[in-house]
Order: structure tokens, then C-alpha cells, then sequence
């Protein structure tokens, strides 16, 4: 995919071009605001990175600028203000998540690759499925290989998240974010412990894994057989 | 001049001014109504007894001619007092009366007048003012009724003066009265300004004098005495922070640092490199959760973070709270119970409670099993409830662990402040402190107490009253899992 990075400090960027190109995109810079405005008008992204302190036009104006001009690239803030004000405020400019510096590459990747596919038809699904698991979110019944599988409301909340990104990195911050709406840091590892009690629910007595801990990043639910 | 410009510039002299000038207004105003009611009443009856007197001489002339009035006038001028009668003929010759000469305008004059009369006095002749009624008579006779309003006359002088020297007096006083009073104040104001002075100068430690008399500076200084004291405490902390950001931040940069220059110099394989960086990025990111710890109880110390408060169910977050930390309690063989039953709607941000209640929880989880082996007879469990009353929401997390030590209690709610028994556990130090920053946001405290055996941890919020009758959505209990 296609991704506009526009931050000013020239090493962070060089560091994002790079790292993004390893991971399969194409990264495109722009070093200030009015520059990566210019960019963003002219070519088409999937995705946009933007610092929240950009010389010459700052980067939540350059976000309401796009958005008033109808581009609704999905969006990523990058900023040093990490309180939950702050990102209460990066939302309401237009931006669709906002990562606090510093970050790990893992977590942006894994944040940047779930925001490119939020436009996609998984978003209107009611039924989601990966291998001979599946989640149905109408009545709310999860089987696997047609076996029924009893979940607690906050298990099927978390097996929806991953299923919703199946194949996709899902980071243990954005299941905190999106399952339980904590934007904090409960310290201990505390999603690695739903996760195995999901995974001993839904894994347990099947051969093939289906749900997959990817090593500094998060986790990821994909069909092994394929 | 300086001094008294600033006297002249104070509230208080102009107060007293302004009030002095009313004051003064209302006066002459009432003074001069007295004197005016006064003066023309007395004319008036002055007026009354010379006509009734005019008629009664009027009824004897027309009874018996102009000799008996001569008569009765000449019998009436003799008696002593302040009434003056002339009779006279044509020519102004004197017939009967007490009244001597007789000036022209009054003599062809025709009913009351004022005039100048003079009359025989002990050092010769005096001068003296009365009032007359002048009455013509067939045959161009003239019958003159009057009194001496001289002493009327020196009495309205008198209130006259007297309302000018009062009004004086009054003025003298009341700016003297201004002057010592608005000295007095400022003598204290400027007390005041010279404390603030040397706290601005740096010596915090400097409080504003206090009289003793209780009124309202005295009242203001111990405000911002309190106020003061509050400063104190924040550079204090202040201070605190930055010789524990010198411990506990520098000590993990040096010891990362070491590593990586230790890798460096000696040359190694890549697993070894490898394990060194992974270590790096470990350490790194346990200073990053340092600072950020740090600099939120920065932050909600300064006030800040308050903008995302809203209508809240402190149960409800419990029951939510305790729900994430479940599975750890289990996996750790504890038994984590939340007990909330009716909705406790305060008005919060969810984000920093629930970072709270994280830290409570996670701390009974951490430290509140029985530890080093020591069996005290509880089987491990930490619980969790909330109740409201007269107005305070309670969370109360509370473990059978080995508790802290009275003397400690206050000590631990510090930042970075481990007790040497936990040092075996990971964590910063921060929790608590940021559970004490979230609820001094909040208008609650924080208390430690004796579980009995174990640790108690009481988090009281004052509920707000109004965020409930202004029709806020109450929502329902979180689903229990």
C-alpha cells in the first residue's frame, strides 16, 4: 500500500520509509505540513501518516484542511502528547487513530495496516469467518468446525476484534482500545491472559492454531492451512 | 507626597469620601427644611396675631371713633413686649403708639411689610427689624400693627451658622476619620505587600501576618496562607520529582548504556548482539512507561486532564475493572471478588478512574499475597466494592497480604517509593501516586488502612449531587462475567 509520511524530523522519517518498505509499502515523505498537503492533494494514498507538530502548517490543520476538501485518506496522528485529551482532539480534527511517540515500528504497522482496511466490507459484515471457525455477530454464536463454542460477552467482543482483522497484526494496545475502551496502561500483561483463556476455548482441541501470538507485536487470527 | 497620593488612592478614603459627601447633602438638605418650616411658621403666626389684633382695634374705632382707639393704643403701647402700634394723622403725626418714626415707603404702604425700625436701646439706638400691617383710615388716618422680628430673625441667623459650622465640623471629622482609617489599612496592606515581596523573592517558607481580630484581611491572609502553604508543597514535590527522576530515571539509562558500549567493545556473535538490542528495546520501554507515568501525575497534579470528565457509574466500572484483571487473579491463584450493586453515578473521567482502580488492583494482585511463605491462616484473595454514602463514593480494594506498616503508609503513596519486601516484584513506584494525583483531580483522598491481616486501600470520590437531577444518563450495570 501506498503511504504519505509527513514528519519533519528527517531521521524518524528516513527510519518509517525504510522499516515500511521492509514491511511491503511504498512510503512517500514530506518533510512540513504545506508540503505533505500538496502531496496529499495531488496523489493518491491509502494511508497518512502525520506528525501533530509540523512547521509551517501543523499537522491537525493539515488533517482539517483534507477532510473540508472531501480526501478522507484514512489517517494516523504520530504526536509527543500522549494524554487522553489530546488524542480527544486529534480524533475530532479528522484523524482516524493517534499513536503516542515514542512507539514501537510493530505497533505502527500493525495500527496503519487495520486503518487502510477499515473502509473495506468486513466492516458491514455480520458474519465473519477463518478457517472452520465462525463468528456470528447477530446471534452472537461462535462454533468451530460446527462445534458450538461458549464465550463470555467480553471473550466474543475479543474474538470479534481479531476476527474483524483476521490476518492482520492486532496489537495488545488497540484490543485494549477497541475491546475495552482503556486507554491506559494496565501494567501487567493482562491481554496475554484473555488471550490464552480465548485461545484454550477455541484452539484447544483442534490441531491447527488458529489464533497466533506474533513476537513484540500482538496477535493475529489466520487459517494456517492456507 | 507619595505616601499621601497613595493614601488618597485608597478604597477606603474614597469610601469615606463618597459617604461624607452624601452624608453632607442629606444634612443640608434637613437643616434647610427646618430652618425653612421654621421661619415661615413663626411669620405666619407673626401674620395671624397682627390681624386678629387689626381687627379687634378695626371693631373699637368703628365702636368709638378715633379717640378710643388712640386711647386703647396708647394703653397697649404702654405694656411691654414685642408689639409696635402708630397711630397718626394725614400729615404723619404721631396720635398714639410705640412707633416713632416712620419711613415714607411705609407710610404709603398698604398691608403687611417689613421694615426697619429704630428704637432707644442702652447704649443709644438700636436698629431693629419688624414686620407690620399698615391700615388706612377715613380722614387719611394710618393705623401701623406690628411686631419686632428681630429675634426671629437672629435665630434663623443662628440655624444658619449653626448648619454651616455642623456641616463643617462634620466634613473636618470625616476626613480625618477616612484619613486614620485608611492609614490603619494601609499600614496592614503594606505589611501584606512586603511579605509577598520575600515569598516572590524566594523564601517560600514566608507566611502573610495574621492580627488575630479575624476580620476580612485577616481572613483574606489566611487564604492565601493556605495557598501558600499549597505552593510550598507542589515545589516541594517539584524538587522531590527531580532528584527521583535523577535515581530512578538515570540509573536504568546507565545501566542500557553499559550494555550496549560493553557489546561494543567486545566483539560477539549475532545472537549475542541480538539479545543484547532486545534487552535495549526491554529497558527502553520500561523507561518510557517511567516517564509517561511520570509525567501524567505531572500533569494531573497541575490540574490538567480534567476536560473529559463525564456522568459515570463507579460501579459499573468496578465490575469492569475487576473483569480485566480476572483471568491474572486466577492464573495467580487468588480470588478476585467485586462487589457493586446499585449504579454510584459520579461525575469523572473514565480514563484516569480506570487507570486508578488498574493500579489498586494490580497492586493487591502484585504485593497482596501472602508472601515469602509466610502462611498468616487467609487463603489468598483480593475484593473489590463500591458503595455511596452522604454523598462519597468508596472503592475499597482490600488483599490478606502482608499489608503495610503503619509508619510507612503515608510514606508509600509517594512517588517511586517501594517498600523493600516488593523489590522482588516489577513495577515503578508510581501507582499509588498516580491513584493520589487522579483522585485529588477529583476532589477525593486516598487512605491506606489495616485489612487485619493485609492491605486496605479506601479511594473516596464526593459524588455531585446535580450531575444526577440534570437528567444524566445512568447507565446499566456491566455484564459479570
Amino acid at each position: 500500500m501506498r503511504v504519505l509520511v509527513i514528519e519533519d524530523d528527517q531521521e524518524t522519517a528516513a527510519f518509517l520509509k525504510r522499516a515500511l518498505k521492509e514491511a511491503g509499502h511504498v512510503a512517500e515523505y514530506a518533510a512540513d505540513g504545506q508540503a505533505g498537503l500538496d502531496l496529499a492533494r495531488t496523489n493518491a494514498y491509502d494511508i497518512l501518516i502525520v506528525d501533530r507538530m509540523l512547521p509551517k502548517v501543523d499537522g491537525l490543520s493539515v488533517i482539517k484542511t483534507l477532510r473540508s476538501e472531501e480526501i478522507q485518506t484514512p489517517t494516523l496522528i504520530l504526536s509527543a502528547l500522549g494524554e487522553v485529551d489530546d488524542r480527544v482532539k486529534g480524533l475530532r480534527a479528522g484523524g482516524d487513530d493517534y499513536l503516542t511517540k515514542p512507539y514501537a515500528f510493530s505497533e505502527l504497522l500493525a495500527r496503519i495496516e487495520v486503518l487502510a482496511r477499515r473502509s473495506s466490507p468486513e466492516e458491514g459484515l455480520t458474519r465473519f469467518v477463518v478457517g472452520d471457525l465462525v463468528l456470528d455477530r447477530l446471534s452472537h454464536k461462535v462454533t468451530h468446525a460446527g462445534e458450538a463454542i461458549i464465550l463470555q460477552p467480553r471473550e466474543f467482543r475479543l474474538l470479534e476484534c481479531l476476527m474483524k482483522h483476521a490476518g492482520q497484526v492486532v496489537t495488545r494496545t488497540m484490543l485494549l482500545e477497541n475491546v475495552w475502551d482503556y486507554h491506559f496502561d494496565p501494567q501487567t500483561n493482562v491481554i496475554d491472559v484473555h488471550i490464552s483463556r480465548l485461545r484454550s476455548k477455541i484452539d484447544k482441541s483442534f490441531d491447527d492454531p488458529l489464533l497466533h501470538t506474533v513476537r513484540g507485536a500482538g496477535y493475529t487470527i489466520r487459517d494456517s492451512a492456507h | 507626597m507619595t505616601a499621601l497620593t497613595k493614601l488618597f488612592r485608597t478604597t477606603t478614603f474614597r469610601l469615606s469620601l463618597t459617604y461624607l459627601a452624601l452624608f453632607s447633602v442629606a444634612a443640608a438638605v434637613a437643616i434647610f427644611f427646618i430652618y425653612w418650616n421654621t421661619t415661615v411658621l413663626l411669620s405666619r403666626q407673626i401674620n395671624q396675631t397682627i390681624d386678629a389684633e387689626l381687627t379687634g382695634l378695626a371693631e373699637q374705632y368703628r365702636a368709638g371713633g378715633l379717640g378710643q382707639l388712640v386711647r386703647i393704643v396708647a394703653e397697649r403701647s404702654d405694656t411691654p413686649g414685642n408689639s409696635l402700634y402708630l397711630v397718626a394723622d394725614k400729615d404723619g403725626k404721631q396720635l398714639a403708639g410705640n412707633l416713632s418714626a416712620v419711613s415714607p415707603q411705609l407710610w404709603d404702604s398698604v398691608g403687611p411689610v417689613e421694615f426697619v425700625y429704630s428704637r432707644p436701646a442702652s447704649g443709644g439706638v438700636e436698629r431693629r427689624l419688624a414686620f407690620a400691617n399698615v391700615f388706612r383710615l377715613p380722614g387719611g388716618y394710618r393705623l401701623i400693627v406690628g411686631r419686632d422680628i428681630e429675634d426671629r430673625r437672629e435665630l434663623s441667623q443662628l440655624i444658619l451658622t449653626t448648619m454651616l459650622w455642623g456641616l463643617g465640623a462634620m466634613a473636618l471629622v470625616g476626613i480625618g476619620g477616612g484619613y486614620w482609617v485608611s492609614r490603619k489599612l494601609l499600614t496592614r496592606i503594606d505589611g501584606l505587600a512586603a511579605t509577598t515581596r520575600t515569598i516572590m523573592a524566594g523564601d517560600l517558607a514566608g507566611r502573610l501576618p495574621v492580627s488575630g481580630s479575624g476580620d476580612e484581611l485577616d481572613r483574606l491572609s489566611q487564604s492565601v496562607n493556605l495557598m501558600l502553604a499549597r505552593i510550598e508543597q507542589l515545589m516541594a514535590g517539584l524538587r522531590e520529582v527531580s532528584d527521583n527522576i535523577a535515581h530512578d530515571l538515570k540509573t536504568p539509562l546507565n545501566r542500557l548504556r553499559n550494555r550496549v558500549e560493553e557489546a561494543l567493545r567486545e566483539p560477539q556473535d549475532e545472537t549475542a548482539y541480538r539479545d543484547v538490542l532486545e534487552r535495549t528495546i526491554e529497558e527502553a520501554d520500561g523507561l518510557i512507561k517511567t516517564f509517561n507515568a511520570l509525567l501524567s501525575i505531572a500533569r494531573l497534579e497541575a490540574g490538567a486532564g480534567g476536560e473529559n470528565r463525564d456522568t459515570l457509574d463507579m460501579a459499573a466500572l468496578v465490575h469492569d475493572v475487576a473483569e480485566l484483571y480476572e483471568p491474572v487473579a486466577e492464573e495467580r491463584g487468588i480470588a478476585l471478588t467485586a462487589h457493586a450493586a446499585d449504579p454510584i453515578i459520579i461525575h469523572g473521567d473514565r480514563q484516569l478512574l480506570g487507570q486508578a482502580l488498574a493500579n489498586l488492583i494490580d497492586n493487591a494482585l502484585k504485593y497482596g499475597a501472602p508472601s515469602g511463605g509466610v502462611d498468616n491462616g487467609w487463603a489468598p484473595e483480593v475484593d473489590v466494592r463500591a458503595d455511596a454514602r452522604d454523598g462519597v463514593a468508596r472503592i475499597v480494594v482490600s488483599d490478606r497480604g502482608p499489608g503495610v506498616p503503619g509508619p510507612e503508609r503515608d510514606r508509600v503513596l509517594g512517588r517511586f517509593v517501594r517498600l523493600e519486601a516488593s523489590r522482588s516484584e516489577p513495577g515503578s513506584g508510581l501507582g499509588l501516586s498516580l491513584v493520589v494525583a487522579v483522585a485529588r483531580l477529583h476532589g477525593g483522598r486516598l487512605r491506606l488502612e489495616d485489612n487485619e491481616p493485609g492491605l486496605r486501600v479506601v479511594l473516596s470520590l464526593p459524588m455531585e449531587g446535580d450531575a444526577l437531577i440534570n437528567g444524566a444518563v445512568v447507565e446499566p450495570p456491566a455484564e459479570k462475567s
